[in-house]
């Protein structure tokens, strides 16, 4: 790894907890060039090229149709392993076992852990599994994969694009650093309180179980949160707000499963952070900003692959580190 | 919660200067994120404080720890519901005011009557927060302890004839005597909750492991025993002569020390509403 992208691996770490991407100090001798050989081209030679690219693009949605299945599989597996008691994954998202072993999302047993401060050993090996798995998936693979929210927000961004679209509402952002505070805040209510406090309001929880157990009047609240983000401000909840996703976040942080960018095809269109949940994590696509031909996506990202799916020149792809290594 | 460059003062490093416009676009910013900040902090504590000033207790399920415990380390998933034979065990909602997601037993619609013999929820439940073994650390509630492990009638025969609670969820208690057909000298004939009842309950003598309907179940007893009848656990309830206040001799049913508090007494009184209920979380007194 060059001595930029090793800067840049700890940037896009503070990135994650809420400060905005800056301008790369110092780039590569390649990257230089690229930039440089891209400054120099023919303009009219580069619009034709892009043109070119637009006309012959293909609308792919491969990724995203991949995602839904996985994620719907995965939370009706949950409802059927109940509702027709074939007992494969019993439980909710919050704990589970897939047939026998236990397994225990990484936030929801901090959460107990700092309010009981007693850990038995279920939770332990739980807990431990799922953290091995998702450093394996890549860290906030878990949101955009297997949270039940993610994809009712998902449908609801849609809705806010289209009004947005129509100059009916605009995108109110706010100060990403809130994400990091409000999970300093619930462990610290979990501490002192001596009980979960986050759990209560967690969107994952209440819309998993009531997938599983039936719905309930908790689901007004998250209701009251996807019309905040239809009219208000886009994807609010995934990106100011969940501490499960800043969890997962610092899990991927050595995960080796990522979004890869390719500096030489790219026209630095911006179509993929338009897309993005978390566009700060592709300020490398800016012109410019790129510090290696090759630079991975940092931790925050979902591995949605939306971005993969709409780029027009490849420059995007999945990356399972060292695997080419192997092959 | 500070924002860029909202204030000029304070701090040692020098801030670029910013435009007026760009000024009021990060006021706004900051606002919005207040704004955000107190609308999930005020939610968060709304899913909250019913519990710390809730008047409420809900029986929760067996092995369970103390409330506050109980509540800090239950993860709810409902495993415990799942694993459930009879389906006693529910999972609270927001009004509910015991903690959205966490369990609990409405005895008098369904109660746990063990027929699962080795409580299966408490083996499910990934946190502890059922248990048969409780932390060293956390205290016992005097009278909340066992005298002896309970022994399950329905497996009295079994090389291991007793369920390993150590201490109970509840001790059931004659609420209305006044009501109860026992004291009143009085039979019982027919569906004991009515033939629209959906509560079931283990009968060893129709099948040890699938309960069935109350309603498959009818009565004919010419003196009202049913709670003393049906309790799963024995030695914990018996129907006694005892002296009335006036001094003549009486039928009444007399709950015992051994009691867990699973509230089958509470399910399988015919008369409506119940006589006998179960108080959660009360200790034995002597």
């Amino acid at each position: 790894m060059s001595a930029p992208l090793k800067r840049r691996f700890g940037e896009q770490i503070k990135v994650m907890f809420g400060w905005e991407p800056t301008k790369p100090e110092a780039i590569t001798e390649q990257a230089k060039q690229v930039h440089e050989l891209k400054r120099m081209t023919n303009k009219q030679d580069l619009l034709a090229v892009k043109a070119h690219m637009r006309a012959h693009q293909e609308k792919s949605n491969k990724w995203r149709n991949r995602r839904w299945a996985t994620l719907i599989v995965a939370n009706l597996l949950f409802t059927f392993s109940f509702f027709l008691d074939i007992q494969i994954l019993e439980g909710a998202l919050t704990a589970s076992r897939f047939v026998g072993f236990h397994l225990i999302d990484l936030n929801s047993a901090l959460q107990v852990m700092l309010a009981h401060k007693h850990i038995i050993n279920n939770l332990l090996i739980g807990t431990g599994t799922v953290l091995v798995l998702w450093v394996l998936l890549g860290g906030r693979t878990f949101c955009s994969w297997v949270c039940p929210y993610h994809l009712v927000a998902e449908w609801a961004e849609k809705i806010h694009l289209y009004l947005a679209e129509k100059k009916l509402v605009s995108d109110q952002t706010m100060d990403r650093r809130l994400r990091s505070v409000f999970w300093i805040v619930f462990a610290g209510l979990a501490l002192a309180t001596g009980y979960t406090v986050y759990e209560a309001i967690s969107p994952t929880g209440i819309l998993s179980r009531a997938l599983i157990y039936g719905p309930g009047l908790a689901l007004l609240w998250v209701f009251a949160l996807l019309v905040f983000e239809v009219f208000f401000s886009r994807r609010a909840w995934c990106r100011y707000a969940c501490p499960i996703g800043l969890t997962y976040g610092v899990v991927g942080i050595i995960s080796p499963v990522r979004i890869k960018y390719k500096l030489d095809g790219c026209f630095h269109e911006g179509d993929c952070r338009k897309v993005c949940l978390v566009p700060h994590v592709l300020d490398t696509v800016i012109k410019g900003r790129a510090v290696d031909t090759e630079v991975p996506i940092g931790p925050d990202c979902t591995r949605c692959g939306l971005c993969v799916d709409t780029c027009p020149t490849g420059s995007l792809s999945f990356e399972v580190k060292g695997l080419s290594k192997i092959a | 919660m500070s924002d860029n460059g909202n204030s000029g003062k304070g701090g040692g490093t020098p801030r670029p200067v910013l435009s007026k416009a760009k000024r009021q676009t990060n006021r706004r910013r900051f606002l919005r994120t207040a704004l955000l900040t107190g609308g999930v902090l005020g939610a968060a504590l709304s899913g909250f404080l019913p519990i710390v000033y809730s008047q409420k207790k809900r029986l929760r399920p067996p092995g369970a720890l103390d409330e506050k415990d109980f509540l800090a380390s239950c993860i709810k998933c409902g495993q415990c519901v799942q694993v459930c034979p009879v389906q006693a065990i529910k999972l609270a909602d927001l009004i509910d005011g015991v903690g959205v997601g966490t369990p609990y037993i409405d005895a008098r619609s369904q109660a746990c009557d063990f027929s699962c013999d080795a409580v299966q929820c408490i083996l499910a439940c990934p946190t502890g927060s059922l248990t048969y073994i409780k932390p060293d650390f956390l205290p016992v509630r005097t009278g909340a302890a066992l005298a002896a492990k309970p022994i399950l009638l329905a497996k009295e025969k079994d090389a291991e004839p007793t369920l390993n609670l150590k201490e109970r969820i509840g001790v059931a208690r004659l609420t209305r005597p006044e009501a109860c057909l026992a004291i009143q000298g009085k039979g019982f004939k027919g569906q004991s909750r009515g033939a629209d009842f959906k509560g079931r309950m283990r009968y060893m003598a129709v099948d040890r492991w699938k309960p069935i309907k109350i309603s498959e179940h009818p009565y004919d007893v010419a003196e009202c025993d049913l709670c003393a009848r049906e309790c799963p656990v024995k030695g914990a309830i018996s129907i006694e002569t005892v002296f009335a206040p006036d001094g003549s001799k009486r039928k009444s049913p007399v709950i015992h020390e051994p009691c867990v508090g699973c509230g089958v007494c509470e399910m399988i009184c015919p008369v409506e509403p119940g006589c006998i209920t179960i108080e959660a979380r009360e200790v034995w007194k002597t």
